[in-house]
């Protein structure tokens, strides 16, 4: 069996005509090898890398962009609240304005208001007043005539006769009525010296 | 050889009693002429590595085209794919400031070797083209040609070689420690970057070759034991292929790394290299 073993070798050797010591480059293939990675590293350094470290720096960009936009749109925003701010205490500062002014022209409608009041009070009361010294001299007026009438009444119940006609023919009364005005009559008691028996 | 078939003879050995013994995979299955012979054979990894690079080209340029500041699905997948080159790769290695202008060289790096290295679980193609060292041969020189140019560029040719030593070191010591950077610049440095993929891409090829090989011949071969041991190695061979799935991930990874690693080297001023 060494044999056939052995022999089985050399005929499988001898078959195959061209076989090397596998440690022995067959040229055509060594050839081969460097044409094949010529071919593949021109397309790769011409087309393939190129192409692919293009979609990176376009992707570095985009994130960098992406970034920058950002902080803009940060420093928008940051703007518009200052802006935002310096309205709003722009608008305070009015609303305080309007308050005082508002404050200001109530203080000066209620005067005004006083003074009105207080002049239509005045004038209210002037009129009462000249109401009541109206009043009062027609009731001045009436009571003369009637003090008059009624003690002409009275002194002809007296007397036994009429003497309107007389007492106004002579004024008689006004004087009476002018002089006790005036004070110089003494008011007196009617029966006060007169006897008792008269006056029954 | 010998070693083939001494492996050879020892896996075909409990096979023996069942009939023909199995025959493990060997490296042959990586030569695979498609047109033409010999040395100058256009190969199926060739045809597969220009499926590749075809794919990739029109998906990228589809899927950046129409690149806007809001991704499309694709775009935005797209970017996913970019960005772990650009900003987890290019940037944290080379620093902000330069990296940028070696991000396609690096996305071409990363996006080629791990769509290669897919195609060895791919099920149309289920071998990585990774898998012949010609491939990790021809992206480490383009490693190489770039740092040292870098280098050079920034340094000069005297002041790159200066730079390669630390500062305060004590002057005998200086030729040794100048040799051995030498050597890591300009024989260590690209011998480990072209065969830790190829290294990997190759064995992960084997192993699953192997299980999967072994599974069909333990089930249409074997006896009732073989076809029942069929089963865990056919799961064996499943895990592989997921397993491999990481690793086609992690080379294409690394492979990007070490080369901004060294492009950043290139690129620092004297002292912080390291």
């Amino acid at each position: 069996m060494f044999i056939t073993a052995t022999a089985s070798s050399v005929v499988g050797l001898a078959a195959s005509e061209g076989a090397k010591m596998p440690l022995i480059p067959h040229i055509p293939e060594l050839i081969f090898g460097l044409v094949m990675f010529g071919i593949l590293y021109a397309v790769v350094a011409k087309k393939v890398v190129p192409n692919l470290e293009k979609a990176y720096a376009e992707r570095t960009a985009a994130i960098e962009g992406g970034m920058k936009q950002a902080e803009e749109a940060q420093a928008a925003a940051a703007a518009a609240k200052e802006q935002y701010e310096a309205q709003l205490a722009e608008a305070r500062a009015e609303a305080a304005r309007i308050r005082e002014d508002a404050r200001a022209q109530g203080a000066e409608i209620v005067a005004e208001m006083r003074g009105q009041a207080q002049a239509e009070a005045s004038r209210i009361t002037e009129s009462a007043h000249k109401q009541i010294e109206a009043d009062r001299q027609q009731a001045s007026h009436s009571l003369r005539a009637d003090v008059g009438r009624l003690s002409t009444d009275l002194a002809s119940r007296i007397v036994g006769e009429s003497l309107h006609d007389e007492a106004r023919q002579k004024g008689i009364i006004d004087r009476f009525l002018a002089e006790l005005e005036a004070g110089d009559i003494r008011p007196e008691k009617v029966g006060a010296d007169a006897p008792a028996g008269q006056d029954a | 050889m010998s070693l083939t078939a001494l492996a050879a003879s020892i896996t075909s050995l409990p096979a023996a009693e069942g009939g023909e013994g199995f025959q493990p995979p060997t490296t042959d299955i990586f030569w695979l002429p498609l047109f033409g012979k010999g040395d100058w054979a256009i190969t199926e990894q060739m045809v597969w590595g220009a499926i590749v690079t075809a794919f990739l080209v029109i998906m990228l340029l589809a899927l950046s085209k129409r690149a806007a500041v809001i991704p499309s699905k694709g775009q935005w997948m797209l970017e996913g794919l970019y960005n772990f080159v650009r900003n987890g790769v290019a940037r944290d290695m080379i620093g902000t400031r330069e990296f940028l202008k070696f991000v396609p060289l690096l996305f071409t790096f990363f996006t080629l070797i791990l769509f290669n290295n897919l195609m060895g679980i791919f099920p149309l193609a289920m071998n990585p083209v990774t898998g012949k060292i010609g491939f990790p041969i021809a992206f480490t020189l383009v490693v190489y040609a770039v740092y040292h140019w870098i280098g050079i560029k920034r340094m000069g040719l005297g002041g790159y070689f200066k730079h390669m030593v630390p500062e305060g070191l004590p002057g005998w010591i200086v030729p040794f420690v100048g040799l051995l950077e030498f050597i890591t610049y300009f024989i260590t440095r690209p011998l480990t970057l072209a065969l830790r993929l190829f290294g990997n891409m190759f064995a992960g090829h084997m192993v699953i070759t192997l299980f999967v090989s072994a599974a069909a011949y333990q089930l249409l071969d074997g006896g009732a034991a073989l076809k029942a041991l069929s089963i865990p190695t056919g799961l064996m061979a499943a895990i592989m292929v997921l397993f491999e799935a990481l690793v086609q991930f992690l080379q294409a990874y690394v492979f990007t790394l070490l080369a901004a690693s060294y492009i950043a080297g290139a690129l620092a001023d004297h002292g912080d290299e390291h």
